[in-house]
């Protein structure tokens, strides 16, 4: 069912609509890349390069986007790019800012600001990219560290990460007969990130392009670190259809399970409104193949957990206060 | 004109890059490396030197963060020990894939297991397939030296490597050595302003470590060892003009009374020096003994170790770490595999001595001497004075 | 850059393998992929760019009337364009070929 049966309201009431005219046409991350049919990530990314601009340095740990991206002797990007290796795209973009801003400093390249933007995998950013991200965070340096969290390591295969949500199959943490998928919740690496005292975290999607690009813009002004969790479909893993990409994110806000917001200084904000009444997990769901042998009773124990969680960051809504 | 001072080896290794004027030091802190990353710092935040300080969280962040700024075309110096280089050892391919001139100081220490902190050179034995420049130091001038012309030839155009120093854990990072620090204006006559091959920035964007398929692959890996292979003609060059620059000559082998010699020692690190003592002794006593001090460990000097080992009927190489079921110490096997078409050859055998800090002392290598006379040992390797 | 015959030799390879084109990526026409092709009904489109903003290819351009339209080299099909449309201007179709 597309997308158009949807909506009843006026398109008129719906300023959004027409935004996507007003965003830059400039293509930092081109076509031509091998990612597979209706890739959430490789979208993310694409919009994520237009809200950053050309004076951006990326360091991106290998994964799906490094590998579909840079096969020599071409590459898709016309933004300034590096990949080292698969745990240390935070270290290597630390790096880069330290050169940067030294290199500035003693006046051995140009005077203005380039911004140093680690790219990772849930993969490279929660798992064996953790220690590194950390540890980059918490220095302070000038920079912006984006985890596309597809909630697996895709590129190898679909194997489990630590962002894979309860009772998913992935290769590594199948659907058996005995143990019925991952059998333990996603961990939060937005709320670990405001815990290391950073300027600015964000959760993002690329159904909310806006949204997301408005935010990669506003951390890119941060000066000092800042975070960005984006929620990417991926249609291969998650065994959904091509299409439904961004449906999938939608409905993923509409039900609570990725509510989009951002922390300034500790104060939290909600950036896309969630539908009071919000809809069930079943509607998210039941859209991707690698939840297809959920049981009734499973649904419930899924249900009320988004619920809670939704009311933890309700309460942090509602009585965050800043630390500036 | 240079200043003779007594100084700590560490913090000299330290005084050596600031000399290079580096712009970023990543470096974590691992026994006995300390005093180096500490100096550093003190350098930096003392503001002698204009660069950045990374107190990354761990030694693979640490050469991760070196590629990072080395990557946008800053000069950059990192420095560990034992567990550390094996920490980031998966990163020491890519550095020198990446042509990114990044120098290393070494404070070789024992890797575990057991855990020991003392020195030899199990660490950087591992490092040898990974397409590093390395060099060997004696003494505390050495280390001094050896830093600054690594910078130089890194940074060559036509070489375009890593270049990591090594200098014994304690027995020499520890000990106070008279030695002779250039001053800023003499390094600055020497070492020029770095002027990378190609940076991250926005003006001119590169796409830097890209994926290569089977097709490629094989093509890349060739064209990086020809690179370190011809980086030897550069080094010689750059130790030709350091001689002239500050009088102290440098060699891949220096040989040490072998024109006479039947039985020479090899030996590579602070240990060469006892070993002189233990060949003037045993001159002395009237046994023609000499000794080959290696300097240049990679790219390994072929040519000049072949030439160095003529007219010697035994030759007692020396190592501090051994490739355990394999054919004994490393840089015997790699003597013995360098030698073994030369029509005529020396006899070869190999001890393995000074693991994990055990003292090696004049008498020892006088003894070892002694040994080797006969051409052959009970063992085609022996640990040299392990109990039992 | 001189033009160089690919597969490059062990001296022509790049130091690094580092890559001088950006955006060279688009030498490879990912649009053999597709099995469906987007088609555009002008008369329903209300030029608001959301298949635009939505294409993982960055493919879909905007015509000199303010139409758009899929690059068919580079298009895989994935149908996000089509499934997004809100007054469904878009339909996949079969390929001919």
């Amino acid at each position: 069912m597309t997308t158009v049966k949807k909506y009843t309201k006026s398109v008129v009431e719906n300023f959004d609509l027409y935004a996507p005219k007003l965003v830059s046409k400039e293509e930092f991350f081109n076509a031509g890349h091998r990612a597979c049919q209706g890739c959430g990530e490789a979208l993310a990314i694409r919009l994520m390069c237009k809200a950053l601009g050309k004076d951006t340095v990326i360091t991106n740990a290998t994964g799906c986007m490094e590998v579909i991206s840079s096969l020599y002797p071409t590459t898709a990007w016309t933004l300034p790019w590096i990949h080292v290796a698969f745990p240390n795209a935070a270290a290597v973009a630390s790096g880069v800012e330290a050169g940067l801003r030294a290199l500035r400093r003693k006046g051995k390249i140009a005077d203005r600001r380039v911004k140093s933007v680690a790219i990772g995998g849930d993969g490279g950013t929660m798992d064996i990219g953790f220690q590194a991200l950390s540890g980059a965070m918490e220095r302070g340096h000038d920079m912006l560290y984006v985890c596309f969290d597809n909630e697996a390591y895709m590129n190898t295969g679909i194997q489990r990460s630590s962002g894979t949500p309860f009772l998913a199959s992935t290769t590594t943490a199948p659907a058996g007969k005995k143990i019925p998928g991952n059998q333990v919740w996603k961990k939060n690496l937005a709320e670990i990130m405001v815990q290391h005292n950073l300027p600015y975290v964000a959760t993002a999607s690329p159904s909310y392009p806006l949204d997301f690009m408005n935010k990669v813009k506003k951390a890119r002004r941060v000066k000092g670190p800042s975070y960005i969790h984006c929620l990417v479909t991926c249609p291969t893993g998650w065994r959904s259809a091509s299409e439904t990409c961004i449906k999938l994110g939608r409905l993923a806000l509409e039900t609570g399970i990725f509510p989009l917001y951002e922390v300034e200084n500790g104060v939290y904000k909600l950036t896309v409104e969630i539908p009071e009444k919000r809809r069930p997990v079943e509607d998210y769901l039941k859209l991707q193949g690698r939840f297809r042998h959920l049981t009734p009773d499973q649904m419930p124990v899924i249900q009320a957990r988004v619920d809670l969680e939704f009311k933890k960051l309700q309460n942090k809504i509602d009585h965050s206060v800043s630390w500036v | 004109m240079g200043k003779r001072v007594g100084m700590e080896v560490a913090i000299a290794s330290a005084e050596a890059a600031a000399l290079c004027k580096f712009d970023v030091a990543a470096v974590y802190p691992i026994t006995p490396q300390s005093h180096v990353a500490e100096h550093l710092s003190d350098i930096v935040n003392d503001g002698r030197v204009d660069a950045s300080f990374i107190t990354v969280e761990s030694e693979h962040s640490a050469l991760s963060a070196a590629m990072g700024a080395s990557a946008t075309g800053a000069r950059v110096v990192t420095a560990t020990s034992s567990q550390g280089l094996l920490y980031m050892h998966e990163v020491l391919p890519i550095t020198s894939a990446m042509r990114l001139p990044i120098v290393m100081l070494i404070a070789n220490r024992a890797i575990s297991g057991p855990i020991n902190i003392w020195n030899d050179h199990s660490d950087i034995m591992p490092q040898r397939d990974t397409g590093w420049i390395s060099f060997f130091a004696d003494n505390g001038q050495e280390v001094v030296d050896m830093t600054i012309q690594a910078f130089k030839v890194a940074e060559h155009r036509e070489v375009m490597l890593p270049v990591n120093v090594n200098m014994d854990g304690f027995q020499l990072t520890h000990m106070v050595e008279p030695i002779i620090m250039p001053d800023q204006g003499e390094v600055d006559r020497f070492l020029p302003e770095y002027v990378p091959y190609a940076t991250l920035h926005p003006d001119r964007p590169v796409s830097m470590g890209t994926l290569a398929m089977p097709e490629i692959y094989a093509e890349a890996q060739k064209a990086k060892n020809v690179a370190i292979v011809n980086s030897k003609k550069i080094i010689l060059e750059v130790w030709k003009e350091w001689e002239k620059l500050f009088g102290r000559r440098y060699e891949p082998i220096q040989a040490y009374r072998t024109k006479d010699a039947d039985v020479a020692l090899v030996t590579m690190g602070s240990m060469g020096e006892t070993a002189e003592i233990a060949v003037e002794e045993l001159r002395k006593q009237g046994v023609k003994a000499g000794l080959l001090k290696i300097k240049l460990w990679r790219p390994f000097p072929f040519a000049e170790l072949r030439k160095a080992v003529q007219g010697i009927r035994v030759l007692a190489v020396t190592d501090r770490a051994c490739s355990f079921g394999g054919p004994g110490g490393p840089v015997f096997s790699e003597i013995r595999s360098a030698l073994y078409e030369e029509p005529v050859r020396p006899a070869i055998v190999n001890y393995i001595i000074g693991l994990g800090g055990r003292d090696v002392q004049v008498e020892d290598f006088m003894e070892m001497v002694r040994q080797a006379a006969r051409g052959k040992l009970s063992e085609p390797y022996v640990f040299y004075g392990v109990r039992g | 850059m001189t033009e160089k015959k690919w597969p490059e030799t062990w001296q022509e390879v790049n130091p690094g393998c580092m890559v001088f084109r950006p955006g060279s990526s688009r030498e490879y026409h990912t649009g053999s992929w597709r099995a469906k092709r987007p088609l555009w009904d002008n008369a329903k489109c209300i030029k608001c760019g959301v298949c635009y903003i939505y294409c993982p290819e960055g493919c879909v351009t905007e015509d000199a009337d303010g139409f758009f339209e899929a690059n068919l080299d580079y298009c895989k099909g994935c149908g996000i364009c089509a499934h997004e449309c809100w007054p469904g201007a878009i339909k996949m179709v079969n390929e001919e070929e």
